[in-house]
């Protein structure tokens, strides 16, 4: 209920989307691993947590081939990052608040 | 409500991390400048002493064009060629002790964009500087690196620490004083890749490194 007041998007509320997300706001696109690294994720965690933000339409999943090898890669799309965007103002308002 | 707070805090804390971590290439060393820079002194320093030994005059590597290659020009390639690449070995040996220190990879995809930034520009001015060589316009060749030099690494520090950006602008300006002062140019390329990257890298070892030594 606390959430819906405070504007503060339940898609967010975990640590790892929180990082997909971040990362995405500042690289135009991200493959896999990169991205795996970079949260120091196990693929299963990583492909679930994405899956999640996808079915939001936040994130866009790029799947291409580079020679023989599948590359997936990922972007945010635009209603993902003004609901990052929302979710970050609400958390600072939150904080200036008090 | 106290319990809330400390969980916003973190989280936006990791927001900030996340998007610095994932967009910069933080292993550079303020190691490496100090390296470089005395690399350039040592390359500058052998520089004036062939041109102040017996082998040539300073006249005669201006316009000697019938001396063979070394006795010209070759030596003087070879010199700043030893510097860049003795430069790029420490660089990438100080890098990559930082990268297992921080436990992340050194080749990730921040450190290939930032090469790739880096190398357009750098390859320019490379080129350039060494049709202007091949013109025998030498007075041009130490304001031309500079500038570029200059250029290419203000333009990277955005993928990297903010305050390359200050040496960058540093390079600039000495490149533009040379240009005005032709002549004495060799003397610019000693402050410039010498002196400034010393001050720089320690500047950057004092601000980033210490700590976690």
């Amino acid at each position: 209920m606390n959430f819906k007041i405070h504007n503060l998007n339940k898609a967010f509320d975990n640590r790892v989307r929180l990082g997909i997300m971040s990362a995405l706001m500042v690289n135009d696109s991200m493959d896999f691993n990169t991205m795996k690294d970079l949260l120091d994720l196990t693929d299963g965690n990583l492909a679930s947590h994405i899956t999640a933000l996808e079915k939001e339409g936040y994130v866009h999943v790029k799947k291409e081939f580079v020679g023989k090898k599948p590359l997936t890669s990922y972007s945010a799309t635009k209603i993902g990052v003004k609901a990052f965007n929302e979710h970050l103002d609400a958390l600072e308002k939150l904080l200036k608040n008090r | 409500m106290q319990q809330e707070d400390i969980k916003h805090i973190e989280a936006l804390n990791d927001i900030r991390s996340m998007m610095r971590k994932s967009s910069r290439f933080l292993s550079l060393s303020g190691l490496s400048g100090i390296f470089a820079g005395v690399y350039a002194l040592v390359g500058y320093y052998l520089a004036v002493w062939r041109i102040n030994s017996d082998v040539l005059s300073m006249r005669q590597i201006v316009y000697g064009r019938n001396a063979d290659w070394f006795d010209g020009y070759g030596f003087f390639i070879l010199d700043a060629a030893a510097v860049l690449g003795l430069s790029l070995i420490t660089a990438y040996y100080f890098s990559s002790r930082k990268a297992k220190k921080n436990n992340t990879k050194l080749f990730d995809h921040t450190a290939w964009q930032l090469m790739w930034q880096m190398a357009v520009p750098l390859t320019a001015g490379g080129i350039l500087s060494f049709v202007f060589l091949l013109h025998g316009s030498l007075a041009f060749i130490a304001p031309m690196m500079l500038c570029f030099y200059g250029t290419a690494i203000f333009a990277a520090s955005r993928m990297t620490y903010d305050d390359v950006k200050y040496l960058g602008l540093g390079q600039i300006a000495l490149g533009l004083i040379s240009a005005f002062d032709l002549g004495n140019g060799l003397l610019y390329w000693a402050l410039g890749f010498g002196v400034l990257h010393i001050i720089y890298g320690a500047l950057m070892w004092w601000k980033y490194d210490r700590v976690k030594n």
